[in-house]
């Protein structure tokens, strides 16, 4: 294995401004992440813990083993979507280590509208089940919640990815042996009851737990009975009648004890096989990262500074290194697992996308998870580059990227845009993870571009018409395109509407890689059968 | 006897523990072959790796080794040894022993027989004090042991009064007699103990002293009819007639009083024609006068710290003497510099009214280095290494922290650091008590009589109320162990509580191990949640409501520096299973910790009413409605299906009612009794 040679220097004014730019973005996000963790605000928090209930998050921590990673998808979802704030939509997903398995677990913040489904947290619930699927990871609900947020039911009701899918996935995962263990530590109500009802075990919680198709309110209008939750559906009722509860348990401590308790009997052993090393650090000092890399998407930087502070000891071994080099391609372990790195260095070409391509077969060939670094403008464009087939060639990558098996990991680390985004694993090409760095932007083209052609377009349409259009009035034109672009293509944006799976830290990329790395391994690696590849 | 003939190059030493090792050390040291005897028990002690050669003596039981004579002489035999050291204890104020290896032709390390058997019977040895012009305390020490004499002579020297057996010793035997009405029945138990003890129920009376200061003096003699004085030592700090602090010089002396106890005690060596090293205990009146009490036949476990003061090797001068040479030094040759203590340490639970302990020393050393301790100011004479085993069959003292100081506070401040640089795990010992001790105001300020502990029982043994800065220091090292733990190399199994975009949290629960032993309740948890950003070094530590700043280095050996909201303290750091010992040189915060993941969170909710499991009959009821009852205690049978099912009490509580008796059918679910528990 060979270090990457780095060539920064730290003194630099660049570096300099880079890193305080960089920094600012990371402060912003830490921020936002402390008041996002803080749930539905001061008075549903009060009212939650005069009721003896942990917060979801806290009920987590008590959850996973004491001091373990917990890596947390999506913490920015729904921001600024709704009318008012749903901090992380109501729902707190992520993988964390429970009696030494990794587990996908799914928190309702009751804080937060009382746990209810927005459109969006149906949606980071199902993704949530999607990454346990995709991973074979148990998974565990701590359920919270008043079912679907009723007026917006258009939303969350009827189509293929609303709530009806959270209990087809548990069905359907419990089918593949994936566990599905249900704790129920708040009412469960309507759909909600099916969490529990269809976990192969579940818990419930004295005196706070409740289980109904239909709580009390509805009872009473379709019945007339009147009765309280819990002797409806409380623990007692589900415990020691109706047998909808395996285990009853004293409060949210004992309950996510009993939880731990199931997960260490589930005689669980990994599938997924590599050739490990001893992890190492890396060897370039990883807190460069912002100084490299800044804010500013047009100031390039070699992609190799980026790689040599995330992979093991700095070690990478490139493949192809003279050719195609606007696409760098590469082997390094992360935290001791062998990966196989595509990274952008520039545009794409032809050769880059065959490079890509090839470099793709190997790691699909030989098993080995495949690491993606986008910050990629786009492919080439012009008439030589047309001529030469880079269409086909592109295509290439594409294939490649989509039929691969292996686990593949996606981090946008600058710009992602255009076509660039299907070459390099974006979302549509399903990732197991994708994550954003804060500097990140994400668009169908640059806010520029789509300005430019947008007024190209019209400045045609004027030329027909034999009007005018001055330099002040195109500049006005592109003004607002740009402004949307920039707005739509930032990574709250895009988090808040899950297009990833969360806005990163660049410091905590290589412990982020590691973590899914190593929770990939719970499941085999498949063998990859490609398309057609246009020749 | 010329001088030739006593030379010896083996000496075996009839001893076990750390005085045998200490004995050897200066036998070898002067060139000597060293041989060890053990029992049974003792086969891979530490006295018998440090010798040269061993003999087994016998089974683990004393009396059939390291009492056994002929077992011993045996030995002697065996290795061509040609003298004998008998360390303290055991045979080395034994007559017999002395005669026997004098008929032998094997020297005895110690003085003749003729000088034991003087001061073995405590009555002939004060007359023959008294002749020698040795002070004595008032009392009655009479052949006659009438009782009705003894009783009169007791009312002569007036209350209180001490009995002790003639023939007694290490506090078997004796008793303290406040008033007259008292006298007859402490007599009748004295004798029994004594008669037990000592195959004779002879009894002396002794004036008793409220609040007299031991001190002792150190003297030698040679076959060549020198005599000197080593100087004093105080023994006050005693529990039960044993000594647990000992210091010299003993303070609060003058040239005078020095002189002229020193002068006492040699003229009562040389009365008995001793010859050796010998220990002359007296009683120092708070007015200064002192009385002879007795005289030790032997090498004193105390006998470091006079070494220290002195710089003289007790035990080469003891060999030299027993090889015939005069001895080393005279008086006017030797000085005092500076001031030296001896804390014993035992295996044994002072919070449990010293009960000895046993069990395997995981763990036995002595960390200088992380105590800021420099090697000539402490020594550890110590029989036990880590590893080894401490048996129920002798002694449980393990070892001898001694140190040395220009004065005494100096000497005091270095005891309390080398204290808390002792690390002893896997048998629990009196360190902490010691600490307590030696920490004491009263101590230090030289309120010093035989009663320390008894008068300051208070706050010797008060029980821990840790302030929040302890929880957070013990919780501060437990965070740095789980941080770094680590089964796997996986990214998951770490324990630095990684988060994303947030502060890192870990929380470590503690509890009191005492609490946690003795009640049945769960031990009240303290948990302390650490806060920290990537790439912090110092934690924000909760401590029930109360924050810190909290960082931990590592310093030398188990020393680390623990830094909270700036101030920054030195700590040993011992563990011993789950419990984490802090010690300072003020004490030790012993607390156990926990992952948060290990608490036990379920209430085991008491039942409050029993159901019937199912169809059957009531067999009979075993208490009465209303009865109170122990946890456990049976309350009812029921027979179904053939088999009797036994109801008993969940908890402590009262039977408030039952709903059937003796004959009645229940059905499934049927409730069978009402129980309150009585929390």
């Amino acid at each position: 294995m060979s270090m990457i040679n780095s060539q920064v220097n730290p003194r630099s004014d660049l570096f300099q401004a880079n890193a305080d730019a960089m920094l600012r973005e990371v402060s912003k996000l830490r921020e936002l992440n402390a008041t996002i963790a803080q749930g539905g605000g001061i008075k549903a928090r009060e009212r939650h813990e005069s009721r003896g209930k942990l917060f979801a998050r806290d009920r987590i921590d008590h959850l996973i083993d004491e001091g373990s990673p917990f890596l947390e998808f999506s913490a920015l979802a729904a921001h600024q979507v709704y009318e008012t704030e749903v901090p992380a939509a109501g729902v707190i997903t992520g993988i964390g280590r429970v009696t030494g398995v990794e587990c996908v677990i799914v928190a309702n913040d009751a804080t937060v509208k009382g746990g209810t489904y927005f459109p969006l947290t149906v949606k980071k619930h199902i993704r949530a089940q999607d990454i346990a699927r995709k991973h074979r990871l148990p998974c565990i609900y701590l359920v919270d919640s008043g079912g679907a947020f009723l007026p917006r039911q258009d939303e969350v009701f009827p189509d293929r990815d609303h709530f009806g899918r959270i209990f087809y996935n548990q069905a359907t995962m419990s089918a593949e042996g994936i566990p599905q263990i249900a704790v129920v530590m708040g009412s469960c109500t309507a759909g909600g009851a099916y969490v529990p009802a269809m976990a192969d075990e579940s818990i419930i919680v004295k005196e706070q737990g409740t289980i109904f198709l239909g709580g009390p309110p509805l009872v009473k209008a379709a019945t007339g009975e009147s009765i309280s939750a819990e002797a409806l559906g409380g623990a007692d009722v589900h415990a020691k009648v109706s047998g909808v509860a395996d285990h009853y348990a004293e409060n949210d401590l004992h309950a996510l004890q009993l939880a731990r308790a199931c997960v260490s009997r589930l005689n669980w052993q990994k599938r997924g096989r590599l050739a490990m090393q001893a992890p190492e650090p890396p060897k370039l000092d990883p807190s460069e990262l912002y100084g490299i890399v800044g804010t500013d998407l047009k100031k390039p930087f070699d992609v190799r500074e980026v790689i040599g502070r995330i992979v093991d000891a700095s070690n990478f071994d490139e493949f192809k290194r003279y050719y195609g080099d606007t696409l760098i391609t590469g082997f390094a372990h992360i935290h001791g697992h062998p990966v196989g790195i595509v990274a952008n260095n520039g545009v794409l070409f032809s050769e880059s996308a065959v490079k890509g391509a090839h470099f793709i077969e190997l790691c699909a060939q030989r098993k080995i998870p495949l690491v993606f670094l986008q910050n990629i403008t786009g492919f080439m464009v012009g008439s030589k580059y047309e001529h030469e087939g880079i269409a086909k060639h592109g295509a290439k990558l594409v294939t490649a990227v989509a039929c691969a098996k292996v686990p593949k990991f996606t981090v946008l680390i600058g710009g992602s845009f255009g076509a660039g985004n299907y070459g390099m694993c974006g979302r549509a090409y399903d990732p197991n993870l994708l994550f954003m760095w804060p500097n990140a932007r994400i668009s169908v083209m640059g806010g520029e571009q789509a300005a430019g052609v947008l007024a190209q377009v019209k400045r045609e349409q004027y030329e027909r018409e034999g009007r005018e259009w001055s330099k002040e009035e195109e500049e006005a034109f592109k003004q607002p395109t740009r402004e949307q672009y920039e707005h739509q293509g930032h990574p709250y944006y895009a988090s808040a509407r899950l297009w990833d799976d969360g806005v990163i830290d660049p410091l905590q990329t290589r412990d982020v890689l590691g973590l899914s790395l190593a929770a990939a391994m719970n499941a085999e690696i498949e063998e990859t059968r490609f398309g057609v590849f246009r020749m | 006897m010329t001088s030739e003939m006593n030379k010896f190059d083996t000496l075996l030493v009839a001893n076990r523990g750390e005085i045998a090792c200490r004995v050897m050390r200066t036998a070898r040291r002067m060139g000597l072959k060293t041989v060890a005897v053990y029992s049974d028990a003792d086969v891979n002690a530490h006295h018998v790796r440090e010798a040269d050669e061993a003999i087994r003596l016998g089974p683990a039981a004393a009396r059939e080794s390291y009492l056994n004579i002929d077992a011993v002489i045996e030995a002697a035999k065996r290795t061509g040894s040609g003298a004998i050291h008998p360390g303290y204890g055991f045979l080395s104020e034994n007559g017999s022993f002395v005669s026997a290896l004098e008929q032998a032709g094997i020297i005895f390390v110690g003085p003749p027989a003729s000088a034991i058997a003087a001061m073995g019977d405590k009555s002939a040895a004060k007359a023959r004090m008294a002749n020698a012009d040795v002070p004595l305390v008032p009392g009655y020490h009479g052949d006659n042991q009438d009782d009705a004499l003894l009783f009169e002579e007791a009312d002569k020297i007036g209350y209180p009064v001490m009995l002790k057996a003639s023939a007694g010793g290490g506090g078997k035997g004796m008793r303290v007699v406040e008033k007259s009405a008292a006298f007859q029945a402490a007599l009748e138990g004295c004798r029994r103990e004594s008669r037990a003890a000592f195959g004779d129920d002879r009894m002396l009376i002794e004036k008793y002293l409220v609040q007299p200061r031991h001190v002792e003096v150190q003297v030698f003699c040679d076959a060549h009819g020198n005599g000197v004085y080593l100087f004093e030592r105080d023994c006050s700090v005693q529990r039960r007639h044993q000594k647990v602090l000992e210091e010299a010089p003993a303070p609060g002396m003058t040239l005078e009083l020095r002189q002229a106890m020193g002068n006492a005690a040699v003229r009562a060596a040389q009365e008995i024609g001793y010859v050796g090293a010998g220990t002359v205990e007296f009683l120092l009146d708070a007015d200064g006068s002192f009385y002879f009490m007795e005289m030790n036949t032997r090498l004193q476990v105390e006998h470091p710290v006079t070494e220290m003061i002195t710089g003289q090797d007790l035990v080469e001068w003891q060999l030299r003497v027993a090889m015939g040479e005069p001895l080393p030094c005279t008086q006017d040759e030797l000085t005092i510099t500076g001031h030296s203590f001896e804390a014993r340490i035992y295996a044994e639970d002072p919070d449990q009214d010293f009960l000895p302990a046993t069990g395997q020393l995981t763990r036995f050393t002595l960390d200088l280095a992380g105590a800021g301790l420099q090697s000539d100011q402490v020594r550890l004479d110590s029989g036990v290494e880590s590893g080894d085993t401490v048996s129920m069959h002798y002694d449980p003292m393990l070892a001898k922290l001694i140190v040395h100081g220009v004065d005494r506070n100096a000497a005091l401040a270095t005891l309390n650091r080398a204290l808390a640089a002792l690390d002893v795990q896997g048998v629990i010992t009196n360190r902490a008590f010691l600490q307590r001790l030696a920490t004491h105001p009263a101590f230090k300020n030289l309120e010093l009589d035989t009663r320390f502990i008894e008068r300051h029982e208070a706050t010797l043994f008060a029980s821990h109320n840790y302030a929040p800065e302890d929880y957070a220091s013990a919780a501060l090292v437990g965070l740095h162990q789980l941080t770094q733990e680590r089964e796997s190399a996986s990214p998951w199994d770490r324990h630095d509580g990684f988060r994303l975009n947030a502060p890192h949290t870990v929380r470590i629960a503690l509890s009191d191990p005492k609490s946690s032993q003795s009640s049945e309740n769960e031990s009240p948890l303290v948990v302390v949640e650490g806060q920290r950003n990537p790439g912090e070094q110092s934690w924000r530590l909760t401590v029930n409501g109360q924050t810190f700043s909290a960082s931990l280095t590592s310093l030398t050996g188990d020393a680390v520096a623990i830094t909270l909201d700036g101030h920054r303290r030195r700590l040993q750091v011992q563990r011993d299973g789950n419990v984490l010992i802090l010690v300072d040189p003020d004490g030790e915060t012993r607390l156990v910790w926990q992952r948060m993941d290990a608490v036990d969170h379920g209430q085991h909710e008491v039942q409050a009413s029993f159901t019937a499991p199912m169809h059957g009959t009531v067999v009979a009821l075993l208490v009465e409605a209303g009865a109170s009852v122990e946890k456990g205690m049976p309350l009812m049978v029921m027979e179904a299906m053939k088999m009797e099912h036994t109801m008993s009490a969940p908890a402590n509580g009262q039977v408030e009612n039952f709903h059937f008796k003796a004959g009645d059918t229940v059905s499934q679910g049927d409730v069978l009794l009402d129980f309150a528990p009585s929390e």
